[in-house]
This record gives structure tokens, sequence and C-alpha cells, in this order.
């Protein structure tokens, strides 16, 4: 069949210009009402039968260029609607509920991800009791420079100097912004099939076992316990569901035990991995604060008592937030 | 692969092309400048919050140049449709792999997971992942579901300095020139075009040269009757096919016909 181009373009020039009109209304905000929709929809068909129609005038290039890219926008338009109206994202909603929703659904990644840690504990903790040289290559930030007794005299000393108080919120930015890129680390080398996430959550394990077995060992048990868990109690689950992100992304990457296509199975578990994402850079921007302005502090400016009652009551908290955590509620679609 | 090919449910394919990791990258180095210029005038803002603590504007300087790169990508990506100003500049835009509307957690997910693809230094593993898959993805938009692709011109080009309003003597044959249309493909219609554009630039035999071989093969595609075609030089034959292809309206229906315009010759 032979078309002429010229009439066909003439004809059907409007239509497609009407078609732009309304995606430019919608790409700025706008709403459409039901037989504006139903306009949409018949106007992007006809837009569609152009391009096959025109798809037999390769040599016109122009024309067949501007209606794809046409065509592209009103296709995302049009098949990306999904069903029933979508709630407005709400920030309180997604941190309350999506959030340990997500955290739940995907609950034996964690467990995977805390099993790596707990061995890496294991694995550092038994390397420091066989071999106590081996701190210089187990113990991160300079641990092994000093023995858990004299750092412990050396900050109880300190108090409420200035060189502690004038240093709390650059120490804080230090924190928060270390922990996060460990835990974006942590997620995105699930695409390394998880194996990245596991070696990375070991390697955290092994240095906090080395510390640990090195404190308790030296009788600093109670300063140990005063100086980690006001923070750690939040620190080190958001660094576990980092790691559970990217063995949920390491997961639908092997697609073992679904069909789904490769992409499909992504598509289906990237929603949660982001939200997961976000939660974890709000728990760490808590657990930085807290670090920065009361786990610095030791005993007889703050009980260790006190410090420790603080970290276990935050932990507890914070576990029963994901345990329960939005189970009355709707599952909000929307991510960070 | 060098398009991104999306079927329609009513079966008929569309193709956005594709951005290479060339400007993809020229893209990223402007909005790393971008996000430095914006982090150093943060800094000088932040200098007078240093008047009242030196150490709370320390703290919110280090958070400052951590977030304003992943925060630039995000919401300029989200706001503007999958552009930065990078891409903005450069005309690609990130677009869903299935060619769906670009959603919230794909634009978090991709620039956050630059991370991976930043390793082991300047992108190796991400610029490796764009070279080895079909859509030219790095591992984050593996993992986000999306693909950079460039926007293509709406802008036609600028034909009247190169094909200057003429009578086109094929026009008088509208059943052979429409076979012409659909016998010839874009990229054959856009090595005439160039041609033409250049022909100024070129040899007199290495012109001669060209565009007979460029005609003789549009003659062959579709053969003219001989008083049209033989009256037409190899470059003319080539200009008036070039100018059916172009501008398949026919600005020229009213045009002056005269002597040699009216034969298409120079």
């Amino acid at each position: 069949m032979i078309l002429d181009l010229q009439r066909f373009l003439a004809q059907e020039r409007p239509h497609w210009e009407a078609l732009d009109a309304m995606l430019h209304h919608l790409a700025n905000g706008g709403t459409l009402g039901l037989e504006d929709a139903r306009r949409l929809h018949r106007l992007h068909e006809r837009a569609v039968a152009d391009l096959a129609k025109l798809a037999t005038f390769a040599a016109e290039p122009e024309s067949r260029r501007t209606l794809e890219a046409l065509v592209a926008r009103s296709y995302a338009e049009i098949h990306s609607v999904e069903a029933g109206a979508q709630p407005r994202w709400n920030p309180w909603r997604w941190f309350t509920q999506s959030f340990p929703k997500a955290f739940r659904r995907h609950a034996s990644a964690f467990v995977v991800a805390l099993a790596s840690s707990v061995l890496g504990v294991g694995f550092g903790a038994a390397v420091t009791m066989a071999d106590p040289d081996s701190r210089h290559i187990t113990m991160p930030f300079g641990h092994a420079d000093m023995r858990p007794s004299e750092r412990v005299r050396r900050d109880e000393a300190a108090g409420d100097s200035a060189a502690v108080h004038d240093m709390h919120a650059s120490f804080s930015g230090m924190l928060m912004t270390h922990n996060t890129q460990v835990s974006i680390l942590a997620t995105s080398l699930g695409m390394t099939w998880g194996l990245g996430t596991l070696v990375i959550l070991f390697y955290n394990g092994v240095g906090l076992g080395a510390i640990g077995v090195d404190y308790i060992v030296d009788g600093q048990g109670p300063f140990l316990a005063g100086w980690i868990l006001p923070h750690g109690s939040v620190e080190l689950p958001a660094i576990l569901i980092a790691g559970q992100a990217g063995l949920v992304l390491a997961h639908a990457m092997l697609g073992r035990g679904s069909r789904l296509p490769f992409g499909r199975r992504i598509r289906a578990v990237a929603p949660d991995v982001a939200t997961l994402l976000g939660g974890v850079a709000l728990l760490l921007v808590h657990a930085g604060v807290v670090e920065a302005f009361l786990s610095q502090y030791h005993e007889p400016v703050i009980p260790y008592a006190f410090k420790i009652a603080f970290g276990i009551l935050q932990g507890t908290g914070l576990a029963a937030f994901l345990l329960l955590s939005g189970r009355t509620g709707t599952e909000s679609p929307d991510q960070p | 692969m060098t398009h991104l090919r999306i079927r329609t449910p009513e079966g008929v394919e569309f193709a956005l092309p594709l951005a290479g990791p060339v400007i993809r990258a020229a893209a990223y180095l402007i909005d790393v400048a971008i996000a430095m210029a914006a982090t150093f005038v943060l800094s000088i803002l932040l200098s007078v919050v240093s008047l009242a603590s030196r150490d709370l504007a320390s703290g919110l300087i280090q958070v400052g140049f951590f977030v304003v790169p992943i925060l630039q990508g995000v919401l300029l990506e989200w706001f503007w449709n999958g552009q930065t100003l990078g891409k903005r500049a450069l005309k690609i835009r990130v677009v869903d792999a299935e060619g769906l509307r670009l959603r919230p957690h794909q634009v978090v997910l991709r620039n956050l997971l630059r991370a991976i693809d930043f390793l082991p230094a300047f992108y190796l593993v991400g610029g490796a992942a764009t070279l080895l898959t079909r859509s030219g993805q790095r591992l984050g938009d593996v993992a986000a579901r999306t693909v950079v692709v460039r926007i293509p011109s709406p802008v036609s080009p600028n034909l009247d300095p190169i094909l200057g309003h003429r009578f086109n003597s094929l026009r008088s044959h509208p059943h052979l020139a429409a076979r012409l249309r659909q016998s010839i493909n874009a990229q054959e219609a856009g090595v005439a075009l160039a041609a033409l554009a250049r022909r100024d630039q070129l040899d007199p035999a290495d012109r001669v040269r060209l565009f007979a071989e460029i005609a003789s093969g549009f003659r062959e595609r579709v053969p003219f009757p001989s008083d049209i075609d033989e009256a037409l030089a190899d470059e003319a034959f080539v200009r008036n096919v070039v100018e059916l292809l172009y501008r398949p309206s026919g600005t020229l229906a009213d045009a002056p016909q005269d002597g040699m315009s009216r034969l298409g010759g120079r």
C-alpha cells in the first residue's frame, strides 16, 4: 500500500499536537477527568497506529522520530497507571508502616545478614584470643595502638573537657556520613550476587568481636557496654538492615525459587530495597547524634549503668518498632 | 544494541536511542562540577554559622559534602523527569527500561548504587558494565531497571541552503516519487543529505564520482522516464531525491519554473 504522505501528515498532525498538549499538562502535575482520560487513550492508540503506518515510510525520518518520541511518552503515561487511587507520599506513614513492613517481608535476609556478622564477631574474638598480635589486623580505628585500660583511663580523665565538648557536631557529622557510606556499599554489593555484602558484614563483625574480647579480657566490660550500647543498639541493626537490602537484591538476581524473568524479579524487590535504605539513613542519623552527644561521655560524667540501660531500652524499642509497627495499618506503596 | 526497543500491546515497536558511555561520562562530570560548586557555596554560607559555633559549621559542612551530590542526582532526576543539569545540557535522559514512567525508588536506587559502579576507582565497574550489558546499563541502572537514552532533537536540518527552492521534476510522477520514498531508508537518505551539505568542500573529481555513485543507487531502485532522468545531472538528481524525501509536503508546487531551475539542474 502506498500512503499519500502529505495528506496523512496534514490529517494526523493535529491529533499528535493534541496528544502532546495533554502529556505536557500531565507532566506539569495536571490531572484528567474521565472523559479527558478516555480521549488521551484514544489519541495514544491513534498515534500508535500512525507510527505503524509511518514505519513503511522509512525515508521520512523526522516525522517518524517525532512520532516515536511522542508514543514513548504516551506509552509511559498510560501503561504506568496502577489500579486504584494512589495516596500522596506521606513521610510519617512511610517510616512507621512501609519501612517496618519491608523489613518483615524480607526477615530471612536479615537473619542471613545477622548470621554473617555473628560469624565475623566469633572469628574476630577467637583470633584475638588465640593470637593477641593479630589485633593490628583485626581492629579498626586505631584500637590496636592502645590497651583498653589505658584508653578507659584517658577517656574518663577527659570528662566533660572542651576537647570533647567542642567536637560534638563535627564528630556526629563524620559518623553519619561514614556509616551511611558503609551501609550504601553493603547494599550495593548485593549486585555481586550477595558475596560482597556477606564479606563486608563479616568484616564488620570481625572488628567488633576483636575489640569486644580485648576490652572484656582487660576487665573493661562495663566501659565497653556503656560506650557501644547507646549508639550501637541502633547503628549495628541499621548496618544489618543495609546488608539485608543487599541480600534482597542478591536473591532477586539469583532468582532461586522464582519463575519470573530477571527484570521482573529486580523490579519486584526494588521498592523494598529503596525503602530499607531510606530507613537505614534515618536510623544512622539518630545513631550519629547519640554517639557524639552521649556515647563519648563516660564516668564520672554519665554513669555506665545509665548508658547501658539507655542502650538496652533503645534497642528493645527499635526491635519492637521493626516487628510490630504498621501491623494494623495499610501498606504504603510509596518509597523514600 | 544502540536503541531501546519497546513493543506496545498493539504490536507496534518504537525505539529510543541509547546514550553511549562517553556522553554519559561527560554529563556526570558536569554534574560533579556543579555539585562541587554547590558545596563550595554551602561552605561559604555556613561560615556565617561558624561565627556562632565552629563545631556546628564543621559538622554541617561534612554532611553537606556527602549529601549534596546525592540529593542533586535524586531530586533533579525525579523533578526533571530523568534529567540532571549535565544530562539536560547534553540532551540525555534516564527512562524506565520498559518505557514506563520513572518511579521514585528507581531514581533513589540508581543514584545510591553509584557506590558499586565507582569501584575500584574512576567508575571502572560502572564503565565496564555499560560496555557489557545489552542496554548500556551500569549496575545502578540494572538494579533500578533504568536506561539512559538520547533525546532526539525535534529540529529538522535547515534544508534551504542545501536544496534551495528549485522546481523538482521528479514530482511530476507522484507514483514513482512515492515508490522512491518507500524504497530508501533513513540511513541512505542521511548519506545523500550529508553529501549535498558538504559538496563545496569536495575535490571536483571526487564530487562527480560521489554523486554518480549515489545517483546510480537511487536510479536502480526506481527508474524514472528517460526524458526526466537524462535531463538531470547526477548531483541534481540526488538533490531532487533528497528534496522528495525531506520535504514530502512539496513546498515547491507553486515555485516559478524557468530554464535550469525548471529541470532542477545547477
